[in-house]
């Protein structure tokens, strides 16, 4: 643990000493000169970013990649994805080998205030959860007295999962695994009871199961893990761009404009499109950005809802339900400040 | 009275003792303890072949472009061939790889000229293999002269991206730990301490520890302007490393050299590069083959770490291959395949090793 806090002082240091020398606007000057945005992206996570068959980018975490591309350069692939690990990546964007951070990142506290970063908003809520067998005939996590837990070792789950057992007086006994391949066999082998991973994870997880449908996703969540996109601290300018382009696509969604239909709703009356496409209202100006910055992001990325549905709901085997990730209007927790 | 003049024909060996029957009465059941060993391996074997080979070969599923090819139970190597060009290529641009196979095919080629004996002129075509072809290959695989277009580092990967770290790593760590196999028994001590301090420091830290400082620690001390490029670090640390480790090989060797070797190139007046150049190193290095070889493999393994600094050799590539939704849990079929490339790669090098200490054995010591 001292160790990790000594790093963090580092790459404390390290930011300080790179960011004072930036001037206000460098990533978005240096991108416009470079012609792509740099992205950290996973090594790999199912649905948030895992290269295709042609070895193109795609996920949730890729589409914000996408956006910013969009909205900065006018078109969403010129984007430089940067594979990075785990423990690799806030250094990364330290030292200014990547430009913005899309990689299944929980916001927290220690994240945001001391390692020189800001999170520029949240593209998917996840949370942990269970999985169980469904013959074994749980309803609720608070059934799972006693149960024996799969779980991956190295990671905040082990923790959670504590806590939550004994918040609730229960017991549990860990079957602890290396790796998210070994945790299935394990689960599905019946060496334990349940398997707790983060809900985005287990459903990943569930098809690897030789019979998918045997296993079902408890309701509980047990912890907060908003995972957004990350930039440097102290070039708010490109932050703002970063946030807008997230907040776009939520808006796109709550104002029905699709890739599809955005050309035709372009004619449309309604004020709040009419600002949205950059006929008029705020426009780009803020942010050094042409006028059809959003249009271009649902143009070529789409909207949140098309980027969830193509990438983990229904248009993909991951078959994630909305959830909490729907639009404040409709029971979930997506709320984008309106663009006036 | 029958006198028989000619010689009568050999009796054949009973049938016990030949052929299949004779061969498994000798070898597999001379003795009740072997005839029991011999039915629990069997029994062993039949319970953990047989569904193996079903399951790779008879009920495993070939063709097809998507998981719904893959209904007969068995291995679903369509996910393999589905995903066969980033296995190999990486993310090179598709309109690029002939420029990898072009590659591929003089690396076959100069290997085969040096493996086969009766190549014409062989000290130069190794010369052109060590020094040019890494230069063409560089140019070739990163672009930006020739009018042909740079493709950066990150996008290199798979299999490509792993001969890549095993053949730069093989390829500089030899020379460099032969040098600082001769500073380490230096008669120097500035040079001694350096080559000592050098290979401890090394060969002291885990393969992991040095990817970590290259790609984790480097870019937060260097002036932001230069950015260094990743593989080109996890090159730099792989070499260095392994260098140590075959520096310790070849001092191995340089000691198993009778002394009087040593003093009778001094006796002849050779100067110090000439003794070790003539007289020392062509035996030591012949006696060192199975270290060398045996290093060889190690690296060509160890480079599967790099990919937890983010760089996608031919495990990494799967590895993130396996986690597309469309194509999630067939890690089985994933590794194994990785598990028969490495083999195939790391069992050549050992044939070829087997193969040059046969030819280069002239009857120092015992075989």
């Amino acid at each position: 643990m001292k160790k990790i806090t000594s790093l963090a002082a580092v790459s404390a240091i390290a930011m300080g000493m790179a960011s004072g020398a930036q001037a206000a606007s460098a990533t978005l000057d240096a991108v416009k000169e470079k012609g792509f945005v740099q992205c950290g992206v996973s090594t790999g996570l199912p649905g948030f970013s895992n290269p295709d068959e042609k070895g193109n980018w795609q996920g949730m975490d890729v589409d914000v990649c996408r956006a910013v591309a969009a909205a900065t350069l006018g078109d969403a692939s010129k984007v430089k994805y940067i594979p990075l690990t785990a423990k690799e990546r806030f250094t990364a964007l330290q030292s200014g080998e990547i430009d913005v951070l899309s990689r299944n990142t929980t916001w927290t506290q220690t994240r945001d205030t001391t390692l020189g970063l800001n999170f520029a908003g949240v593209n998917y809520y996840d949370g942990q959860g269970f999985m169980i067998s469904k013959n074994l005939g749980v309803k609720s996590a608070l059934e799972l007295d006693g149960a024996a837990v799969c779980i991956q070792s190295g990671t905040t789950t082990e923790l959670n999962l504590s806590d939550y057992f004994r918040e609730h007086k229960m017991s549990f006994s860990p079957v602890v695994f290396d790796t998210s391949d070994q945790t299935v066999k394990g689960f599905e082998a019946g060496r334990c009871d349940v398997l707790t991973s983060d809900q985005s994870q287990l459903y990943a997880l569930r098809i690897k199961l030789a019979n998918p449908d045997s296993a079902m996703v408890l309701p509980e969540v047990i912890s907060k893990e908003p995972l957004g996109p990350v930039v440097r601290q102290g070039d708010d300018l490109w932050f703002n761009i970063v946030k807008w382009s997230l907040n776009a696509m939520i808006n796109a969604e709550e104002l029905g404009l699709t890739s599809a239909n955005i050309d035709k709703m372009k004619e449309s009356s309604n004020p709040g499109v009419r600002r949205f496409v950059g006929m008029e209202g705020p426009k780009g100006s803020g942010m050094e950005l042409s006028d059809d910055w959003a249009y271009q992001i649902v143009k070529q990325v789409g909207s949140y809802g098309e980027a969830f549905e193509r990438n983990v709901g229904s248009g993909s085997p991951l078959q994630i339900d909305r959830g909490v990730n729907a639009l404040w209007s409709k029971g979930g927790f997506l709320y984008a400040p309106p663009m006036r | 009275m029958i006198v028989n003049d000619k010689k009568l024909p050999d009796l054949p060996p009973p049938a016990s003792t030949v052929g299949l029957v004779g061969w498994m009465r000798t070898n597999l059941f001379s003795s009740p303890t072997y005839t029991v060993l011999t039915l629990i391996v069997a029994y062993l074997l039949w319970i953990t072949v047989i569904p193996a080979i079903q399951w790779a070969f008879i009920n495993a599923d070939w063709a097809g472009d998507s998981r719904d090819a893959c209904t007969s139970g068995g291995a679903c190597w369509v996910f393999i061939g589905a995903r066969f060009n980033q296995f190999i290529y990486g993310f090179y641009p598709e309109t690029e790889y002939w420029r990898i196979d072009v590659l591929f095919v003089m690396l076959a080629i100069l290997i085969a000229a040096l493996v086969y004996e009766g190549t014409p002129k062989r000290g130069w075509i190794s010369a052109f293999t060590l020094i040019v072809f890494p230069i063409i290959a560089f140019f070739l695989l990163y672009g930006g002269s020739f009018g042909l277009e740079v493709v950066e580092t990150h996008k290199w990967g798979g299999l490509s991206l792993t001969l890549v770290l095993a053949l730069v790593g093989i390829v500089a760590s030899l020379p460099i730990g032969v040098l600082l196999a001769l500073g380490r028994r230096s008669e120097m001590p500035v040079v001694r301490s350096f080559c000592t301090v050098f290979i401890e420091m090394w060969r002291g830290v885990p393969l992991i520890t040095i990817l970590f400082m290259a790609s984790v620690m480097l870019p937060l001390f260097a002036p932001e302007e230069i950015d260094f490029d990743k593989l080109l670090r996890a090159l730099i640390g792989i070499t260095l490393f392994q260098s140590a480790y075959m520096a310790e090989v070849i001092r191995g060797g340089l000691q198993a050299i009778p002394k009087g070797q040593y003093e009778a190139a001094d006796a002849l007046g050779l100067s110090y590069w000439k003794k070790m150049g003539l007289i020392v190193l062509p035996q030591a290095l012949k006696i060192m083959i199975p270290g060398i070889v045996n290093t060889f493999i190690a690296l060509f393994k160890d480079t599967s770490l790099v990919l937890i600094i983010g760089l996608f050799d031919l495990l990494a590539i799967v590895q993130a291959a396996l986690s597309d939704p469309k194509w999630l849990g067939y890690s089985i079929e994933g590794y194994t395949f990785v598990a028969f490339v490495f083999w195939v790669f790391c069992f050549g090098m050992s044939r070829y090793s087997q193969f040059l200490e046969r030819k280069l054995h002239t009857g120092h010591g015992a075989r």
